[in-house]
């Protein structure tokens, strides 16, 4: 597995649509920061350079927490999708961050590239409210249907539900 | 309440219209999930149609799937929607399936979970660091053990405490014991799944062994909160190589036993050969891992390609299937049991002397017996107690494989002696999504067993 061939070896930033993220490498781990509309282009690089499989994604909510880490060029947002994708045959993982707004917490889906991404967006869907647009079946997936609210979004109150059970139904 | 009304699914398109009693709609309204349900094949749009049939996208250029060639004209009385759980006993926990079917084979079908949500992630935003592993041990109720290594793991990384190699050996150990048990119980499971209970029995008592050992080292069977930030919660107790030994000399044959039972049994061959088949594109597109991503062909194990703690010194073989069907998966469950043998024999003989937790006073607290003596020991063990400890910020993804696959944890930190955000990748859930692939074109009995093959465990899945 690890004789990868030699345009395998070549740096991930060789690649043109890469060429210009801003990147970070964070504890060994190459970690890039698209903006929003580079967000496909880069995810479809990187499964270009073999990066095939999408092991996870998941939301973030840095409502309280916004004096984060980013490097230059990258304006931070309240909300932030983080995306580990990783390579077989280089044998390596690496890490999206897209930074995305409050008022338009919109994203484009990544399903078509990585299908097995899709159950994790329908989770930062159903967790943080985020909506990614061209999702084959974008609904919740953790919470009941009739749930209001983003769980883990930091200005949700957990004890804000006052009743957590449905009521029983009558006798008759 | 009667049969009538019991046997009929709310979701479905059972009911007929003449026959519904207002029972029926109280139970439809209190029990639907809308949207989140398989729907007939006229509201579904092509995309998810095609998915729920199991075909994906991204193929090679010959076997792409057009979303037009689907053939939605199926008229809705040639097929049948069924409701399988959320308390199906062969559904391993609370998973619902809805498959489209027509006579016994599956069309489509769609996973429907969270019915065992308990908001984990939300918890361990409110929890210290030092309280996590008490947390994420509830995960994986099946594999506790991983599920506070990745923990431990990423805290550790961002913490940049070096644990010490007797901590990290003793974790191995327990990891390892653990990938035996978890796989054992899937052993019985599955047995008890295709019909064969004299497995299920087996397979249970098999894994006592090990949760007998499990609670001599932690205090409890399940759930330890053992593995922790900064180390281990105590050290082996006396007379460990005895268990452990017990535990290497009962297992090398009573595997042979399973092996016969099963492997040679035709019933079971037949039940699992060539059913459920995936892959190895199609499982790394669905980003499935573990057993299911090995039995295709593909020989990814995290402890072998990206070695953690001290893997890359022992010597053990990645077990890959070839086919991918659901008898590979159990072929290669039942090998790694073995590999898992000789590497608990090996690291047993290789655990050194020392400290099982890091001598970091802000991390670990001090032992009882410093806090009579050392007003500063009694200070740590306050604030530790109290107000944990605080994490430099940043963010860190670290995976370890657990017996379900590669088990995540992206950690976020703001400084705090709280995680900012606490998510665990779970091997299951992302598992689960290459179900419609493997039953698509096969029988509901087959279904039974594909289910079980990817061995689920709903704790993780709904965390």
């Amino acid at each position: 597995m690890t004789g990868a061939g030699a345009p395998l070896a070549a740096p991930l930033e060789a690649h043109p649509a890469l060429a210009d993220v801003p990147r970070a490498v964070v504890r060994g781990r190459v970690v890039w920061h698209p903006g929003r509309d580079r967000y496909l282009e880069t995810v479809v690089a990187l499964r270009d350079l073999s990066f095939v499989t999408c092991s996870d994604l998941c939301g973030v909510d840095y409502l309280h927490h916004p004096g984060r880490d980013l490097p230059r060029g990258v304006s931070p947002e309240r909300f932030e999708v983080a995306v580990h994708l990783l390579s077989i045959e280089r044998v390596e993982r690496v890490g999206i961050r897209v930074q995305v707004p409050e008022s338009d917490p919109v994203l484009p889906t990544i399903v078509p590239v990585f299908p097995g991404a899709e159950a994790m967006e329908r989770e930062a869907f159903d967790m943080f409210g985020l909506r990614f647009e061209g999702h084959p079946d974008m609904t919740r997936i953790l919470m009941p249907e009739d749930w209001e609210g983003h769980p883990l979004r930091k200005d949700y109150s957990p004890g804000r539900v006052p009743v957590q059970f449905k009521e029983a139904p009558g006798p008759r | 309440m009667s049969d009538e009304t019991t046997t009929r699914d709310a979701g479905g398109g059972l009911a007929a219209d003449g026959d519904r009693s207002p029972f029926d709609e109280i139970l439809e309204r209190e029990t639907a999930e809308g949207t989140q349900e398989l729907r007939s094949r006229a509201e579904t749009t092509p995309d998810e149609l095609a998915r729920e049939e199991g075909a994906i996208l991204r193929l090679p250029e010959g076997l792409v799937l057009d979303p037009g060639d689907v053939d939605v004209e199926f008229g809705e009385d040639e097929t049948m929607i069924i409701n399988m759980g959320p308390q199906h006993p062969s559904t391993h926990g609370v998973l619902r399936i809805m498959m489209e079917l027509e006579g016994e084979t599956v069309l489509r079908s769609k996973p429907v979970i969270g019915y065992l949500h308990t908001g984990m992630e939300k918890t361990g935003e409110e929890l210290f660091y030092i309280q996590g592993s008490t947390n994420v041990t509830r995960m994986d109720y099946l594999s506790p053990l991983h599920n506070e290594l990745v923990y431990s793991l990423a805290v550790e990384e961002l913490l940049g405490v070096e644990v010490p190699p007797r901590a990290t050996w003793i974790r191995m150990l327990m990891c390892e014991l653990n990938r035996i048990s978890s796989h054992t119980m899937w052993m019985a499971t599955n047995g008890m799944d295709l019909a064969s209970t004299s497995m299920m029995i087996y397979g249970f008592r098999e894994r006592e062994m090990i949760l007998a050992l499990f609670e001599k080292v932690t205090g409890l069977r399940m759930n330890h909160n053992y593995i922790r930030p900064g180390g281990v919660a105590a050290d082996l107790p006396d007379g460990w190589e005895d268990d452990v030994q017990a535990i290497l000399d009962t297992f090398p044959g009573r595997l042979d036993e399973y092996d016969e039972l099963l492997t040679g049994q035709p019933i079971f061959r037949q039940r699992t050969e060539g059913v459920g088949v995936i892959g190895p594109e199609l499982a790394l597109a669905m980003s499935a891992t573990g057993p299911i991503l090995r039995a295709s062909g593909i020989p990814w194990d995290l402890r072998r390609s990206m070695p953690y703690m001290y893997y890359d010194e022992l010597d053990f073989d990645v077990i890959v299937g070839t086919v991918g069907d659901t008898f590979d998966r159990y072929a290669v469950r039942l090998n790694e049991i073995r590999e898992s043998l000789r590497l608990v024999a090996q690291i047993a003989e290789r655990i050194p002397p020392g400290d099982y937790r890091v001598q970091d006073k802000k991390v670990t607290p001090p032992p009882r017996a410093r806090i009579d003596e050392s007003m500063e020991a009694l200070i740590h063990h306050f604030k530790i107690f109290t107000r944990g400890f605080e994490v430099p910020p940043g963010e860190v993804y670290t995976a370890v494989e657990s017996p379900r696959g590669e088990l995540g944890c992206y950690l976020v930190s703001n400084g705090t002696n709280k995680p900012h955000r606490m998510h665990i990748r779970g091997p299951s859930f992302v598992n689960l999504q290459s179900l419609p692939a493997m039953l698509h074109g096969g029988l509901v009995a087959d279904a039974i067993a594909i289910i079980s093959s990817v061995d689920p465990v709903m704790g993780e899945v709904d965390r």
